[in-house]
C-alpha cells in the first residue's frame, strides 16, 4: 500500500496540472531552484551544528545523557538515545536535523532507534519557533495556554513515534 | 541571539565533559570531522529535497490544495468556530492547514500569519488562535521529505516505510493537542 503512495502522488499532481493547462515540467524545475536555494539558506547551520553535536558525541556526552535519561525514558517506552533529539526539537528545526541525521547514522538507519528518531523527526515541528513567529506577527502578548498545548503535543508525539515504530517494525 | 547560546552550550559541555572523560583529543578530531559531515549530509539531501520542493510547487499549481481545503471544510468549522461567518479567513485557515499538509512550508506560513491576524484581538490569544498555533506546533505531513532525504542518503532503500508511524503519531499528537487546548480554555477564562 506504502509503496503505491509516493509514486501515484508524483504521477497525479503531474497529470492534474497537466489537465488545468499549467506546464508540470516548468513548474517542477521552478520548485526544485526554490528548494537548493532553500538548502543552499540552511548549509551553513547544519554545518555549524554537525560540528557542535560531532563534538558533543565523541566527548562522551550524548551517551552519559542518554544513560542518565534511561529510567523515565525506559518507563514511558522511549528509546532513550533520543533523548537528546527530544530536549533540542522544539527549539531549533536545523539542529534537530543535525542531531537526527547523527542518531541515524550511528545507530542505523533501520534500527529501532533510527526508525524512531525519523518518526519524530517527521511528525514533530520547531515548537518555540513557531509560536514565536505567529504570535510576533499578531501582535500577540499573553499567550495564555499555548505553550503547554504545544508542549503536551510534542510529548504525545515522541511517545507515539516509539510506540509505532515499535509495533510496526519488530 | 538563542542560537548563539545553544551553540555555545554544546561546544561548553563538549569540551568541559571531555576534560573529565579523557576524550579532548576525539573532541579535537570531532571539529574537523563534523564540519566534513555537514556539508556531506546537506549534499547527499539536496535531490531528494530539490524534487520534493518541485512537485509540492506543482501541487499548488494543480489545484490539490483547494480541493483538500473543500474536503475538509467540516473539521476547520468545526475546530474554528468563527471561520464559519468569515469566509475570507475560513480560505487562510484551510489554506494554512493543507499547505502543511502537503510539505510546503513557503506557503504555509504566510496563510496561517494572514488567518492569526484575523483571529487577533488585541494582545491576549483567543482560544481559536491558541487552537491554530497549536494545529501549527503538531506538524500533520502527508510526506516528511526532509527526512526521507535523510534516509536515503545514510543507504535507506526504503526511505518511505516511516509514513504510516508518521502519520499517526502526528494525528494523536495535533488531536490530544486540540484536546489539551479545548481543556486549558474552559479553565482559562479570562487569562
Amino acid at each position: 500500500m506504502v509503496d503505491y503512495i509516493v509514486p501515484l502522488l508524483l504521477l497525479a499532481s503531474c497529470l492534474l496540472a497537466l489537465r488545468k493547462k499549467e506546464d508540470a515540467y516548468g513548474l517542477m524545475l521552478e520548485g526544485a531552484a526554490e528548494g537548493l536555494k532553500m538548502l543552499l539558506s540552511i548549509l551553513p547551520a547544519l554545518i555549524l551544528l554537525l560540528t557542535a553535536v560531532s563534538m558533543l558525541r565523541a566527548s562522551g556526552f550524548i551517551e552519559a545523557f542518554s544513560r542518565f535519561c534511561q529510567p523515565v525514558f525506559q518507563w514511558a517506552g522511549i528509546p532513550p538515545e533520543t533523548a537528546i533529539l527530544i530536549l533540542i526539537r522544539p527549539i531549533s528545526g536545523s539542529a534537530a536535523l543535525a542531531v537526527g541525521a547523527e542518531l541515524m547514522s550511528v545507530h542505523g538507519v533501520d534500527s529501532l532507534v533510527g526508525r524512531t528518531v525519523a518518526v519524530m523527526l517527521g511528525s514533530t515541528e520547531t515548537t518555540f519557533y513557531t509560536i514565536s513567529v505567529y504570535f510576533g506577527a499578531a501582535g500577540i502578548k499573553r499567550t495564555r495556554y499555548t505553550i503547554p498545548a504545544a508542549l503536551i503535543a510534542d510529548l504525545t508525539g515522541f511517545f507515539m513515534a516509539s510506540l509505532t515504530v515499535r509495533l510496526f517494525y519488530n | 541571539m538563542v542560537m548563539s547560546w545553544i551553540f555555545v552550550g554544546i561546544v561548553g559541555i563538549s569540551f568541559t565533559f571531555s576534560v573529565f572523560s579523557g576524550t579532548t583529543g576525539l573532541v579535537s578530531g570531532a571539529i574537523a570531522s563534523g564540519a566534513q559531515a555537514g556539508i556531506t549530509l546537506a549534499i547527499s539531501i539536496a535531490g531528494s529535497l530539490c524534487l520534493w520542493s518541485g512537485v509540492g510547487k506543482l501541487m499548488e499549481a494543480a489545484g490539490l490544495t483547494g480541493w483538500l481545503s473543500r474536503l475538509l471544510r467540516p473539521i476547520t468549522c468545526r475546530v474554528f468556530p468563527k471561520s464559519k461567518k468569515d469566509p475570507v479567513l475560513a480560505g487562510h485557515l484551510s489554506g494554512n492547514i493543507c499547505a502543511n499538509f502537503l510539505g510546503l512550508g513557503n506557503a504555509a506560513t504566510p496563510m496561517g500569519i494572514k488567518a492569526a491576524q484575523r483571529l487577533a484581538q488585541g494582545q491576549t490569544a483567543s482560544d481559536d488562535l491558541c487552537r491554530l498555533i497549536v494545529l501549527n506546533t503538531a506538524s500533520i505531513q502527508l510526506i516528511p521529505a526532509t527526512v526521507a532525504a535523510v534516509r536515503t542518503s545514510l543507504g535507506c532503500p526504503t526511505p518511505f516505510d516511516i509514513l504510516p508511524a508518521v502519520w499517526i503519531t502526528s494525528l494523536c499528537s495535533a488531536g490530544l493537542g486540540l484536546i489539551a487546548a479545548y481543556i486549558f480554555g474552559k479553565l482559562w477564562h479570562n487569562g
